[in-house]
């Protein structure tokens, strides 16, 4: 969204901006609720911590893409898989959305899917876990998606304006994902006994994995004080995922599904669901590159591009003929 | 507990199901690239096509129900026939490969089916005929993209020029059986329900041609043609699709999804 | 290897009259397959009857270091907006 070419990249003029008095009026600026856009000038760190945020956010789209895309040939009746498919190409729009979104702040998207190919980049820690079940389809969309919302409507308003704008269009578009899940789960909740196990099957494997897809707790996250403070991040990642809990607690319960949490209780007087320890090592590891699934997610992106480069060539090459034929004549 | 269904194939039941067969099995394929393909822009068109197809034959599947009288679904049709109760042509089963193969299948068939649902749209069955005009601007579509990807391919360097030459060689002796009739159509095109699908061939050859020159590639001339989906003698690879697509069904008979 | 693609911006001009709308870009070696994505990728959900699709480094944009030089002059310019003008309230609407 908006020229690449019209930004430079962070160049020599920008530490500037990192003088007290010119950092104070980017402050006013946000303070104001302005939007800030790719050409305005901007602190190297706020452009720094940009690319980072909405290229990671781009690569989970793509790779979110993987785990869902296992069912799409075995969705078991022909309704639900055109929605699903409709669903991770969804997906796949969405990463689109973002990576321009990202480009904007001038690095390329060859060079920041370079940056997910080779592991250097992160992506969404949940989609490293494997998706064994149907229902498992059911429990992204209702789960998965339901957490991702949280996260996302607050970025609708967030300082950057291309990244606020590609999240409006992401969340109007997704609004459709969670339902599509809950009713698989609901459908399954209302089927056999086969069925019923598969769901609560899903909702143990899934639970808590998506409690942490909000990030480390509040004490322990280091990018959130300077991400508040450009109203980058809206909530903290403690605030989100309490709201998460709440929202989704009644919605378990509806479908006569135990969540896997002997801990959890509701609060009378907090009006909030409390919920027991995460197991914050786990989620170190699978950051790490140690999940299940991590290596299978890496492969299959370098396998479709290493496999897609003679078509690309290709294209670049009719693209080059043309052009000096059309020169030539 | 439920099992693979005989189907009551009257002529018209059998006509749509074919066509049905067709979509949903070449959608199913496309299917398969999602998240796979070489650029995340060619994702978005693959699946874009695949849903247009896997549309046309829930209509059609659902028609045929009606046309059987016997109250059957969408999904029975799709999940509890076999492989020698599938009436697909041997082209749309074919497997993927590489993109250049995934891409001139579609070509092949989308050239094909744009002319066929557009002639459909005279059809005296007026659902059929519904069904043809939503497809047709549908395989428009398909032809223009898939064209210009072969334009590309053809033209473009040494190794896809290679690669699609190659994928036009193994594909086209698949062609033939798109145009292939039996006695039960042939009835249908007297009643002026289906159309005279050997009019559609020189068109056909005609617009493929016109695509292939640009794309430097030379069109192969109609030798032997493999034929046999129609009546349910397949390659070896649809079991394999078949066996992943009704997979869960048949895992939990009887269950409501 | 040389992936690098050209930069597009989509326009799309949606159903309710309003002009080409500024919706995102995308990457592609020429304008035709630009024009396929766009519609791929921006038009599921029949957002639009109508694309363009501009090469990137096609367009002159103004410095936002200009911005007050470029805009705020007009703001003093209240004599073209009717609101500025007095009409007997008796004569009505105008």
């Amino acid at each position: 969204m908006y020229t690449q070419a019209l930004n430079a990249k962070p160049d020599a003029g920008e530490p500037q901006l990192e003088d007290a008095a010119l950092l104070e009026a980017f402050q006013a600026r946000i303070d104001a609720e302005d939007r800030i856009e790719p050409n305005d000038r901007m602190p190297a760190a706020y452009r720094k911590t940009l690319t980072r945020q909405i290229s990671q956010h781009a690569h989970s789209e793509i790779v979110g893409m993987l785990p869902e895309g296992n069912w799409i040939t075995r969705a078991p009746s022909l309704r639900r898989k055109a929605a699903l498919l409709a669903k991770v190409q969804d997906e796949c729009g969405h990463g689109l959305y973002l990576y321009a979104a990202a480009e904007t702040l001038g690095t390329s998207r060859e060079e920041l899917v370079d940056q997910l190919l080779t592991g250097k980049a992160k992506y969404s820690s949940i989609f490293n876990y494997p998706t064994l079940t149907w229902a498992d389809i059911g429990a992204i969309g209702w789960l998965v998606d339901g957490a991702a919302i949280m996260n996302q409507i607050p970025l609708c308003r967030c300082s950057y304006g291309p990244y606020a704008r590609a999240m409006i269009r992401v969340c109007k578009e997704e609004s459709f994902h969670q339902r599509q899940g809950y009713e698989i789960m609901v459908t399954l909740s209302k089927g056999n006994e086969a069925q019923r196990e598969m769901a609560q099957d899903a909702l143990n494997r899934w639970w808590w994995p998506c409690l942490m897809m909000f990030g480390p707790p509040d004490a322990a996250s280091q990018h959130s004080d300077q991400s508040t403070k450009w109203k980058i991040k809206r909530f903290s990642n403690d605030e989100l995922r309490q709201k998460f809990v709440d929202a989704t607690v009644p919605q378990a319960h509806y479908l006569g599904l135990t969540l896997p949490d002997p801990d959890l209780k509701f609060n009378e007087q907090t009006g909030h669901w409390e919920y027991g320890a995460i197991d914050w090592d786990e989620f170190k590891q699978v950051i790490a590159g140690n999940g299940p699934c991590n290596r299978d997610r890496l492969a299959a992106r370098n396998k479709a591009h290493a496999e897609g480069a003679w078509v690309r060539e290709a294209a670049l090459a009719y693209a080059e003929k043309r052009h000096a034929r059309k020169a030539a004549a | 507990m439920a099992k693979t269904i005989r189907v009551n194939e009257t002529p018209l039941v059998l006509y749509t199901l074919r066509r049905a067969d067709d979509a949903l099995i070449l959608g199913h394929r496309l299917s398969e690239w999602c998240g796979h393909a070489p650029m995340m822009e060619e994702d978005m068109a693959l699946a874009n096509m695949a849903l247009d197809l896997i549309g046309q034959a829930r209509s059609l599947y659902t028609y045929a129900g009606e046309a059987e009288g016997g109250g059957r679904t969408e999904d029975d049709f799709a999940y509890w026939r076999d492989e020698r109760g599938y009436r697909n042509v041997l082209l749309v089963e074919q497997q993927n490969g590489d993109f250049a193969r995934t891409i001139l299948r579609q070509f092949l068939y989308a050239h094909f089916a744009d002319l066929y649902w557009r002639a459909m749209m005279a059809s005296k069955d007026a659902t059929l005929a519904a069904i043809a005009a939503k497809s047709e601007k549908e395989m428009a579509y398909h032809v223009r993209h898939a064209g210009e990807w072969v334009i590309r391919l053809g033209d473009g360097t040494a190794e896809s020029h290679a690669r699609i030459a190659a994928a036009l060689e193994d594909l086209w002796p698949y062609t033939g059986e798109l145009f292939e009739m039996d006695a039960s159509e042939k009835a249908l095109v007297d009643a002026g329900i289906a159309v005279d699908l050997s009019a559609l061939r020189e068109r056909w050859r005609a617009n493929v041609k016109a695509v292939l020159d640009e794309a430097t590639l030379t069109t192969p001339a109609d030798g032997w043609m493999q034929k046999g989906g129609r009546t349910g003698i397949h390659s070896e690879h649809l079991g394999h699709l078949l066996a992943e697509l009704q997979h869960v069904q048949h895992t939990i008979p009887g269950a409501v999804w | 290897m040389k992936d690098v693609f050209p930069l597009w911006e989509v326009f799309i001009r949606s159903r309710n009259g309003l002009a080409h709308k500024h919706v995102g870009s995308l990457h592609a070696t020429d304008a035709t397959l630009a024009l396929q994505a766009a519609r791929d990728i921006y038009t599921r959900r029949g957002e639009g009857l109508s694309i363009w699709v501009v090469p990137s480094n096609a367009i002159t944009a103004s410095d936002p270091a200009d911005k007050e030089m470029m805009f705020e002059p007009t703001a003093s310019k209240i004599y073209r907006h009717p609101t500025f003008y007095d009409v007997p309230e008796e004569v009505g609407h105008m």
